[in-house]
């Protein structure tokens, strides 16, 4: 699914990747661990295809349409509603029988009653679980997560707890975080990166 | 058509974002207004239309900056640029939907603009009002384009006018021109030329304008 050979990553002077290579299979779950600076999210954002690398090579086997990326920003825009959010992106992503999937994933989520508040008042871990939301709307093959426990309470950590476990050996998945030791159920492989 | 499809839903996204947070309308009408208001004393009594004619295309062009410089605001204060990339629409849609968002506020500013134009200074005429629409397409085209490229930037603030202004200087020569002359067709046609020609290369080049 990702093949990285000699991955590297400038900008200007400052060199934030360099030399990385892995192999993810299709259905395999590798969790990117580092301290801050490490680079973790610059990888990721390659691998999703978001940034070009300036050294070496990234291999996708997967359409820019089947990867599904949570990033740092939960990228939804905050004076929209949950339901205008996804369904803006159910749209770009030509999702079928789009609304009975938005309906499905709020529920899972814990956001139905609040479908229709806007983004800007929810609170961190709300905002969290709508871009999970985002992230599994078009069902991707390649599922690339930055930190997804970043602002989830335990609650909301045992909701992706339990969506991942279910997709495990599914779908693929790249994921860097702190807590590995969490993901240890998960874990098919690890990448540790150095500051 | 599903190309049209992915423009009508971001465009929609842009209305109904500017709808909730009327961040740029408002102070796109009021600029407007106030630099009409302010040269209306400025200038001495019962100015000529050709001054004014140019006072008028100048007001425009920075009310038009005015929107363009917050056109992608949501996209760079909520990284929402990169959802937007990773669909897997054609990602000249952002550009066409942002640039029809554009238009639409630049319009309704104009609106208000053109009448008070009127009552402070000269009538408007049909070739001035067809030059205003020309010259809203090329400016909301380029713009939004340049746009893109300055909201990457740290210079953001700096950059978009000093890109922009030297390529609106064919717009501001062409919609003069236009709402000077008895006989306005081969301006109007200037115009035309330049929205097609900018168009055409806004829209085949956004993509690597949005690709970091």
């Amino acid at each position: 699914m990702l093949v990285a050979r000699r991955l590297g990553k400038r900008y200007g002077e400052k060199r934030v990747l360099r030399g990385i290579d892995f192999d993810l299979a299709s259905g395999g779950f590798l969790v990117v661990t580092g301290p801050n600076g490490s680079g973790k999210t610059t990888l990721l954002r390659i691998c999703a295809g978001l940034a070009q690398p300036t050294e070496g090579t990234i291999e996708r086997a997967v359409s820019r349409g089947a990867i599904g990326y949570l990033g740092h920003e939960p990228l939804v825009y905050r004076e929209l509603t949950a339901l205008e959010n996804l369904e803006l992106y159910g749209r770009l992503y030509r999702i079928a029988e789009r609304r009975e999937r938005i309906g499905m994933l709020l529920e899972r989520f814990g956001l139905w009653e609040v479908r229709h508040e806007r983004v800007a008042s929810y609170s961190r871990g709300m905002t969290q679980r709508l871009a999970l939301c985002r992230v599994l709307l078009h069902d991707p093959e390649l599922l690339v997560l930055d930190e997804p426990y970043n602002a989830l309470d335990e609650a909301g950590a045992e909701l992706l707890d339990a969506q991942l476990a279910e997709l495990r050996g599914e779908r693929t998945f790249l994921l860097a975080t702190h807590e590995p030791a969490r993901l240890v159920p998960f874990a098919s492989g690890r990448l540790a990166l150095a500051a | 058509m599903r190309y049209f499809r992915d423009v009508g839903a971001l465009a929609r996204k842009d209305l109904l974002l500017e709808l909730r947070a009327r961040d740029t309308l408002p102070a796109m009408v009021l600029f407007v207004a106030a630099v009409f208001v302010v040269f209306h004393f400025a200038l001495p009594e019962s100015p000529s239309r050709l001054e004014t004619v140019g006072l008028l295309w100048v007001a425009i062009l920075f009310t038009a900056l005015l929107g363009l410089g917050r056109a992608f605001v949501p996209e760079r204060e909520q990284r929402t640029l990169d959802g937007l990339v990773l669909a897997p629409c054609d990602r000249s849609a952002i550009w066409l939907a942002k640039s029809l968002a554009t238009f639409a506020f630049l319009a309704a500013a104009e609106v208000v603009a053109l009448p008070l134009y009127a009552i402070f200074f000269h009538r408007v005429g049909g070739a001035t009002i067809a030059a205003v629409v020309l010259a809203d397409i090329g400016i909301c085209a380029v713009g939004t384009f340049l746009g893109a490229m300055a909201v990457a930037t740290r210079a953001r603030d700096l950059l978009l006018p000093l890109l922009f202004l030297p390529l609106a200087i064919p717009i501001v020569v062409g919609a003069v021109g236009a709402s000077v002359v008895d006989s306005p067709g081969r301006y109007l046609g200037f115009l035309a030329l330049y929205d097609a020609l900018f168009a055409v290369v806004c829209w085949a080049s956004f993509e690597y304008v949005v690709a970091e």
